[in-house]
């Protein structure tokens, strides 16, 4: 792998892909699967920075006229703006050419991870045979609302394998992340979990965690950050994907993150662990892949096994509200209609507030913050100083929590 | 085998009906120049590792292939095929216009039923 350089300050845009960090579940990757991966970030790029402007003026100076002329009032919201967009070309082509990246980000990463998959395995075996730390329960059902579509267009999920013990859809969805944020997530796709131990460094700053839950982890690239912030902590990752854990051990073992464990249970049943458990419970853009019954129960439970002193932090995209523009409304909802993210557009319009005072939080408990991704600044953009807009991918997110 | 399931499976349908925004044919035409300007990336790319792995062993510089002027057999052989790339990738023109200069062109399938015809 060549040496990685330090981006030029003239240079806006995503770093090549060859500054990513090789962990030891990494997949082997040849130069061409490498380009592939640095033409779909620099596609991305190229979309929110010089395709969407054009969408939004086609917006502000026909679309939205048109329709106030032959409705005789403004557009009422972001579903009457979006069907409207939906007639005009500027919109379509840009959503026909999103839509195509994500599958060429799909068919790219499957196709480097699946030439390999027995090996991945094989890999992933030998790292975490007979390790108590990684919990698989193949009973588990998996739920409609990660069945009914596989989210952002990722076949199989999180949760589907070709044969006992692979680990392909985690291998695929690891080292593709880069793609969708332009390399805003860092080194080791772990921006977001970096972000988190700031804030908390910053904001309680005497907190002292001993046990930590994140719930729906996938491989922990979000997690280990946490885990490694309080070696002394126990750290507790539960997804409802094989694949991912397997993975995800194995990734955190040869990252030296021993002191994680990987558990395969459904955030809405965690009554394997008694109440009052975890002095913080972590999720992580993950409140978007659910269901409104779902959410609830997950709250429920999160609020039933915080200790007493502890803390709920679910880092998210921003919540829709009437001063956000309707335009910047509908490109955020896009994902929910295109990208198979079927619940995106109504969780983003949720009082989640009020779904935690629901859950059994009070008001005065709640947490209220802002992130951006914490990333190596010599190679990579940062979230922070970036001012293209990506809208619902930045990697600029909100917080929302509790303390009890 | 992984890479025969590598080719049947790199593409797979994520479950989710798939959304249309243009004429289905069209958007279809479009799915695949997309990948194809994908791949021409990809074989740019290849080319810039090969000119600078050659310049790095010594081989040649980049100022040589920025200069290099071919000569007359060889700049003629280079129009060739820059000419012949171009007719094959616009070969449906080439035959869209013949079409319209051949009146009396006739389907196939009405052949078929001309001259299976039994009188």
């Amino acid at each position: 792998m060549a040496t990685a350089t330090a981006l030029p300050a003239s240079y806006d845009g995503p770093p090549d892909y060859r500054v990513i960090g090789r962990h030891g579940m990494f997949p082997d990757m040849g130069h061409d699967e490498i380009e592939r991966v640095n033409f779909l970030a620099q596609m991305n790029r190229h979309l929110s920075a010089r395709v969407v402007p054009g969408v939004k003026t086609a917006f502000d100076g026909e679309v939205a006229p048109a329709a106030e002329k032959t409705n005789g009032r403004p557009l009422s919201d972001r579903h009457e703006a979006r069907k409207a967009l939906l007639d005009h070309p500027a919109f379509r082509f840009w959503s026909a050419i999103r839509r195509m990246t994500m599958e060429q980000r799909q068919q790219a990463g499957r196709w480097t991870a699946i030439r390999q998959r027995e090996t991945l395995a094989e890999r992933a075996e030998a790292m975490t045979q007979g390790d108590d730390r990684l919990e698989l329960d193949p009973t588990l059902p998996i739920p409609r609302y990660v069945s009914a579509v596989d989210h952002h267009c990722m076949p199989g999920s999180y949760h589907q394998e070709a044969f006992p013990g692979d680990v392909t859809n985690g291998a695929n969805y690891d080292h593709g992340n880069f793609v969708t944020t332009a390399g805003l997530l860092g080194k080791y796709a772990d921006g977001g979990g970096h972000a988190v131990v700031k804030w908390v460094r910053r904001n309680l700053p005497d907190f002292e965690p001993k046990t930590i839950l994140e719930i729906g982890g996938t491989v922990g690239h979000s997690s280990l950050p946490i885990a490694q912030a309080w070696p002394e902590a126990e750290m507790t990752i539960v997804d409802l994907g094989a694949p991912v854990l397997r993975y995800g051990l194995a990734r955190a073992k040869s990252l030296g993150v021993e002191n994680v464990r990987f558990v395969q249970a459904s955030g809405e049943d965690l009554s394997r662990f008694p109440d009052q458990s975890f002095d913080w419970i972590q999720t992580t853009m993950f409140l978007h892949e659910l269901s409104t019954r779902s959410l609830a129960n997950i709250l429920r439970e999160t609020r039933r096994l915080l200790k007493l002193g502890g803390i709920v932090l679910h880092v998210e995209q921003p919540q829709y509200s009437p001063e956000m523009p309707l335009f910047e409304q509908v490109m955020r909802d896009w994902d929910a209609y295109y990208n198979n993210e079927p619940f995106w557009s109504r969780m983003h319009e949720l009082d989640l507030d009020q779904a935690m005072i629901d859950a059994g939080f009070t008001r005065e408990q709640l947490i209220h913050g802002g992130v951006t991704a914490v990333v190596d600044k010599d190679l990579f953009p940062d979230a922070a100083d970036d001012e293209t807009e990506d809208y619902g991918r930045k990697a600029a997110w909100h917080v929302i929590g509790a303390r009890v | 085998m992984s890479i025969a399931d590598a080719i049947a499976e790199a593409g797979a349908k994520p479950a989710g009906k798939r959304p249309y925004f243009l004429d289905r044919e069209i958007e279809t035409v479009l799915a695949i120049t997309m990948a194809a300007v994908q791949e021409l990336s990809v074989s740019r790319q290849r080319v810039d590792t090969l000119e600078r792995l050659l310049e790095a062993k010594g081989v040649l510089t980049r100022a040589e292939i920025e200069a290099y002027a071919p000569d007359p057999q060889a700049a003629i052989e280079r129009a060739q095929s820059t000419q012949e790339y171009i007719a094959r990738v616009l070969r449906i023109i080439q035959q869209q216009n013949e079409a319209n200069d051949a009146p009396g062109d006739i389907a196939s399938e009405d052949v078929a039923i001309e001259i299976g015809a039994g009188d």
